[in-house]
């Protein structure tokens, strides 16, 4: 591992999305319209309590989802991912300059958002704003995870990105988007607690319930945190300098 | 000082269920331009990978500079251009010039050096995705010239380039192997093949010939390599 290598690949990536102006400004625009839309839509402060938060906690998991999965696709097909690996680049190095650069994206996005949410809209926040931006940090890195490991099983671009809903639906489904979590039958709770994105949504809640660190939060955290972890294990193991 | 850059020997591979490469052994002397040639489909690309270590083998040894193929060792040592142009499309070509040379550790304005060398000096802020075809793969020769390597593996460097670049691209090669660079350089087109030290004549990912363009012209009795080449397949078939 080489912390010249890690930041240069984080530059590099964040070069990438600098040069893409379009994306960029979809990654910062498309969640802030959506919170709008929401608020308005559900026009009533309360339950724009309730469901604010889960979308400023799905946002960051599905955009650097689809981010990586397509990127790192695109690192595999067009031989730079082949070309680095007779390089003296570590996995560990392209993982972390992944997210390092979707990191600090993720935290651009959430301020942004955040801070509409938060003024224009009038979210009520109850915890710490730190809060906030670490559980929105876990999230992207998440997304990054899974989507890092998703490309490894997609051969074009319309399947990374198919993954996309194939892995954050079901569980935004079950991450008590429409009906909470206690209400859902045994099975259904069953899946809901294994499923990493309910602990985002439930952070969330959390923070924007209570003032403090509660306990539920520091758990949630933790979950989060260890099922990046575990899918960036997952997904560094799709990475190999020797290919068939 | 070993004499040899580049040792083979009985490498087999197995690519999607079918042996491409069946027990080949060759050496590639250092500081020479060794060229690599036969047919599309013949195992070129395939035994390109095996020597830069991205290829899992199914039998066999390949030793670069005197270690095992891909070792920690040899990757700052080793330059690789893959067949098709391995750059980042949305970067510049300075950019992608830069990143790989932080990657390889190479020397501040190495990343300039090179761009000068492969002639893009006027394309160097250009994004990679606005590049021609041969610009494209004169960038992507030019990530594998970084750092100083000192052998130079470069997978149909020269394809779909005009005449004129064709020939720069030649005279920067042999004065890089002037400077004791090894390269293995593969082609598909065989009047490339005259400008090579050494020839190493493939067909079906079995080796057929590996000598001097003279000594085949010689051993065939033609003074054109394409023919000789031919001449080389009959009598193997004749043979079999
Ligand atoms: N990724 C792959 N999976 C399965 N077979 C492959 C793959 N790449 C190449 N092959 C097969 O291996 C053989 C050698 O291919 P290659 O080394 O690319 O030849 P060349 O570079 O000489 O054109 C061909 O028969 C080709 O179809
Ligand atoms: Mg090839």
């Amino acid at each position: 591992m080489s912390l010249t290598i890690t930041l240069a690949t984080t530059r590099r990536i964040l070069a990438q999305l600098r040069h893409d102006r379009r994306t960029l400004g979809m990654l910062i625009g498309v969640p802030s319209l959506l919170m709008v839309l929401l608020r308005y839509v559900l026009n009533q402060p309360g339950v724009f309590d309730r469901f604010g938060p889960i979308l400023l906690g799905v946002f960051p998991f599905i955009v650097m989802f689809i981010v990586t999965s397509v990127g790192t696709l695109r690192e595999r097909t067009s031989g730079t991912l082949e070309r680095l690996m007779t390089t003296p680049l570590g996995k560990l190095d392209l993982l972390l300059g992944y997210a390092l650069a979707f990191g600090i994206t993720a935290l651009v996005q959430a301020a942004v958002v955040g801070t509409i949410a938060l003024t224009w809209l009038g979210l009520d926040l109850q915890g710490p704003t730190w809060t906030l931006f670490l559980v929105t940090l876990l999230d992207a890195w998440l997304g990054m995870a899974l989507g890092l490991f998703a490309s490894a099983f997609a051969r074009t671009e319309f399947q990374a990105v198919q993954f996309m809903p194939a892995f954050a639906l079901p569980q935004l489904l079950l991450a008590g988007l429409f009906v909470p979590r206690e209400q859902m039958s045994t099975a259904l709770r069953w899946a809901a607690d294994v499923m990493p994105l309910s602990y985002a949504v439930e952070a969330m809640q959390e923070l924007t319930r209570h003032g403090g660190v509660t306990d539920t939060l520091a758990r949630d955290v933790a979950v989060i945190a260890g099922c990046a972890l575990l899918a960036l294990i997952l997904g560094a193991a799709t990475l190999r300098r020797r290919t068939a | 000082m070993m004499s040899y850059a580049v040792e083979t020997d009985g490498l087999r591979v197995v690519r999607g269920g079918r042996e491409v490469v069946h027990g080949f052994t060759f050496s590639v002397p250092r500081g020479s331009v060794v060229g690599l040639l036969g047919p599309s489909g013949c195992g070129k690309t395939t035994l390109m990978r095996a020597v830069v270590g991205v290829q899992i083998i199914a039998g066999g040894t390949v030793t670069v500079l005197g270690h095992p193929a891909g070792d920690r060792a040899l990757r700052r040592r080793v330059g690789y251009a893959t067949q098709n142009p391995a750059v980042y499309a949305d970067l510049s070509v300075r950019e992608n010039l830069r990143y790989f040379a932080s990657v390889l550790g190479a020397r501040r304005g190495d990343a300039e050096r090179v761009i000068d060398e492969v002639g893009l000096a006027d394309a160097r802020d250009q994004a990679a995705s606005s590049l021609s075809g041969g610009q494209l793969h004169r960038a992507s020769l030019a990530i594998a010239l970084l750092g100083e390597p000192e052998l130079l593996v470069l997978d149909e460097p020269t394809v779909g380039l005009d005449p004129v670049l064709r020939g720069e691209l030649w005279e920067l090669f042999n004065e890089l192997a002037g400077r004791g660079v090894t390269l293995l350089i593969s082609s598909h087109v065989m009047d490339e093949a005259a400008r090579c030290e050494r020839l190493l004549l493939m067909r079906e990912g079995r080796l057929l010939a590996d000598d001097t363009p003279d000594a085949l012209r010689a051993a065939t009795g033609t003074q054109d390599l394409e023919e000789a080449f031919l001449h080389v397949i009959q009598e193997q078939e004749a043979v079999a």
